[in-house]
């Protein structure tokens, strides 16, 4: 029998590094494996032993693209811990800094990583020389977001204002007013971006999936709320341990995280618009529509779709903080450290990001785990391939491999993060 | 006009968080501009083509923590005319770099069920301990705007300005009253590289030292002045054991206020 592979041994436009390694016999697919190859850093083992108020800076270097996700995640599973509450203005700044890394990282990925893919493109570089308007536009967009992180973060990469309890100082509102001329700007160029997305060529490609995000009473997700699914999952985020688990397979460095019942799991961008449509703005839903997406949407290639309305979402969103800010008369409140545990879940733009940790009296953590989003999505990109691959048998091998890497890249995979990545093999017997 | 051949650039990853690297896209401004100067010729994040070596300028992010990654940084040396190492974990092992002060075994095991699976050194290790880098630039995470002057300078043959004074220098050019002086708040300011533009104290917060040490730093009258503010031994430890814990003068501050 005819057997072959496809073989991608350095996953491009991916944050980290990964390979896939597929397996065809015959007219059958026999393997596909997602290999993360990213060497380990051991976060969780070297948490031991430091503060608590290091955590937010320590784990924002897991990520140099979603630095905040992490200071998020850390900073409410501390104050989890020791029974503090952060509302208000310093609330709301809080959602302003998320804002502004999901516009970075989303425009990063649908622009510079995703669309050259369904524009036959190597890079978005190359992109540029055709149609250089588009890409500025994507860089002004990613620049919009960035700024957002950087008058909050004092810088975009592992910015230094976050703490446990708010933050080191926080803004006036005359600092935040040019941030707004920007964003009015960034809202009409996401508009734009959802109308240009929604016109790429899409395979015909629907699955059940089970997706899992936070869900908040009257908010789209960010910081808070119950971890829901469409299969009735609805859960505290004390009750994680109890809902998922982790298993270590040999082809990866990251740990693969499934539902107990062992079925894997949809996080991210898709997961979050399916379970919380009717909590986008207004302005992000009716472009929705204009798109062509009904509130549910099962084709992750249209990922690109979804992730520019959450642009939208993000960029009116903080319009609205801005608008509603004044400053709060402390940077922060007071925290109290003692011994107990803390658990949190906060929406990287790569979808669930969970932080669990015990601290002891003296305020210095215990023990630390740390779940992210892309760890969870692994098995899932896995199960598309096994689902995509068989119908597209016909393909030559050029573009059989070009294809395996776009559906790799719908989940925008964060290897770096995963590992606490990716190469691609596909092996034609 | 006869054809002049753009300048090759490549951009490697070692053990790291993608940050540095991420910093080239993230010069919103002035990325299509680069790519009209050079060929982005070997850039995973950015590119799925790749074009053969040698490249005029390699930028290698991370740092060394695997057998394999110890011989591959030997074959980037090889393609590369300019070895330029970005970020801490490139120049000084990095925050993965807390392990070399423990014991990797027990690491492991507290991360994966399987440690066997996983292929790892005992330390996280600079670039510099493996093959003759050309220029370090510092930074966790670099600065964007040093980057493209360090990309400049090497591509016209020139040095790059990136000042080696510390963090107070940066302080006085921005205006920041001394988070230390003014309001006794511990800071690695007077020991640590200049190049974030002392972004720490301007919000009342100390440095905590993420561009690693500044050419020689006094860490020892440092510590001194911390222990007055009232900090303790622990504290030192800590404070000098971060993001360039591995890094020469911080490691041996460090250690010498471990008991």
């Amino acid at each position: 029998m005819k057997s072959r592979t496809i073989k991608v041994d350095y996953l491009a436009r991916v944050e980290g590094e990964g390979s896939l390694y597929v397996k065809i016999q015959g007219d059958k697919l026999a393997d596909v494996k997602l290999k993360i190859f990213e060497p380990p850093r051991l976060f969780e083992a070297f948490l031991r032993g430091r503060r608590y108020n290091e955590a937010p800076d320590i784990t924002a270097r897991i990520c140099g693209i979603c630095p905040i996700a992490y200071q998020m995640s850390a900073v409410h599973a501390m104050e989890d811990a020791f029974g503090v509450k952060v509302e208000g203005p310093l609330r709301n700044l809080r959602r302003l800094v998320y804002c502004g890394e999901w516009i970075e990282s989303h425009a990063l990925h649908v622009y510079m990583l995703h669309a050259p893919d369904f524009l036959g493109f190597p890079d978005a570089i190359q992109l540029a020389r055709e149609q250089p308007h588009i890409v500025q536009r994507g860089l002004q967009l990613k620049k919009a977001g960035n700024e957002i992180v950087s008058v909050l973060g004092g810088r975009e990469i592992h910015p230094i204002n976050v703490c446990v309890g708010g933050f080191y100082r926080v803004p006036t509102r005359s600092e935040l007013a040019p941030l707004a001329e920007r964003l009015k700007w960034a809202r009409d160029a996401a508009l734009e971006t959802v109308k240009w997305v929604a016109q790429f060529p899409f395979p015909d490609f629907e699955q059940d999936y089970i997706f899992v995000s936070l869900q908040h009473p009257d908010e789209y997700p960010f910081n808070e709320g119950r971890l829901v699914s469409n299969r009735g999952l609805n859960i505290s985020v004390h009750d994680y341990d109890d809902n998922f688990v982790e298993e270590h397979v040999a082809h990866s460095n990251a740990l693969h995280s499934v539902l107990k019942s062992g079925e894997p799991y949809f996080l991210g961008p898709m997961a979050r618009y399916n379970l919380n449509f009717d909590r986008l703005s207004p302005v992000a839903q009716e472009a929705a529509r204009a798109a062509g997406l009904g509130p549910q949407c099962r084709n992750p290639f249209k990922s690109i779709i979804v992730r520019s309305i959450e642009i939208l979402h993000a960029c009116d969103e903080a319009l609205r903080l801005i608008e509603r800010y004044e400053r709060p008369d402390s940077p922060s409140v007071p925290v109290h450290p003692h011994a107990a545990r803390g658990y949190a879940c906060t929406e990287a733009p790569r979808g669930t990001l969970y932080h669990r940790y015990r601290i002891d009296e003296g305020g210095i953590i215990r023990d630390a785990k740390i779940v992210p989003p892309t760890s969870q999505n692994q098995k899932r990109i896995e199960q598309d391939l096994w689902q995509y691959i068989p119908s597209h048998l016909h393909e030559n091998h050029d573009q059989l491999r070009w294809q395996c890497e776009q559906a790799i890249r719908n989940y925008d995979p964060c290897i770096s993060c995963a590992t606490h990545f990716l190469k691609l093999d596909i092996e034609r017997a | 006009m006869p054809h002049v051949r753009k300048p090759k650039l490549a951009v490697w990853k070692f053990a790291s968080c993608d940050g540095c690297q991420l910093s080239l896209l993230d010069c919103e401004d002035e990325l299509l501009e680069v790519a009209g100067e050079i060929e982005i010729a070997n850039f995973p994040e950015a590119s799925r083509a790749v074009v053969k070596g040698p490249y005029d300028l390699s930028l290698v992010e991370g740092s060394i923590t695997t057998p394999h990654d110890a011989e591959r940084i030997h074959q980037v040396r090889r393609v590369s005319k300019f070895l330029v190492t970005i970020g801490a974990c490139a120049t000084a092992g990095g925050i993965q770099a807390l392990r070399n002060f423990m014991d990797v075994r027990k690491f492991m095991s507290i991360v994966y069920a399987t440690p066997a699976y996983i292929e790892t050194l005992s330390k996280s290790t600079p670039i510099s301990e493996h093959v003759p880098v050309d220029f370090e630039l510092r930074g966790c995470p670099i600065n964007k705007s040093q980057l493209l002057e360090v990309i400049s300078a090497f591509l016209n043959r020139r040095k790059p300005n990136t000042p080696p004074h510390s963090v107070c220098v940066e302080c006085k050019l921005r205006g920041t009253v001394c988070v230390m002086v003014a309001h006794g708040t511990p800071c690695l300011g007077p020991v640590t590289h200049a190049g974030c533009g002392a972004i720490c104290p301007a919000y009342n917060r100390g440095c905590y030292g993420c561009f690693g040490p500044m050419e020689s730093p006094n860490t020892k009258s440092l510590s001194h002045g911390w222990l007055r503010l009232g900090a303790k031994e622990t504290d030192l430890v800590l404070a000098f054991r971060g993001f360039n814990a591995y890094a020469d003068s911080f490691r041996k501050e460090s250690e010498s206020h471990e008991k």
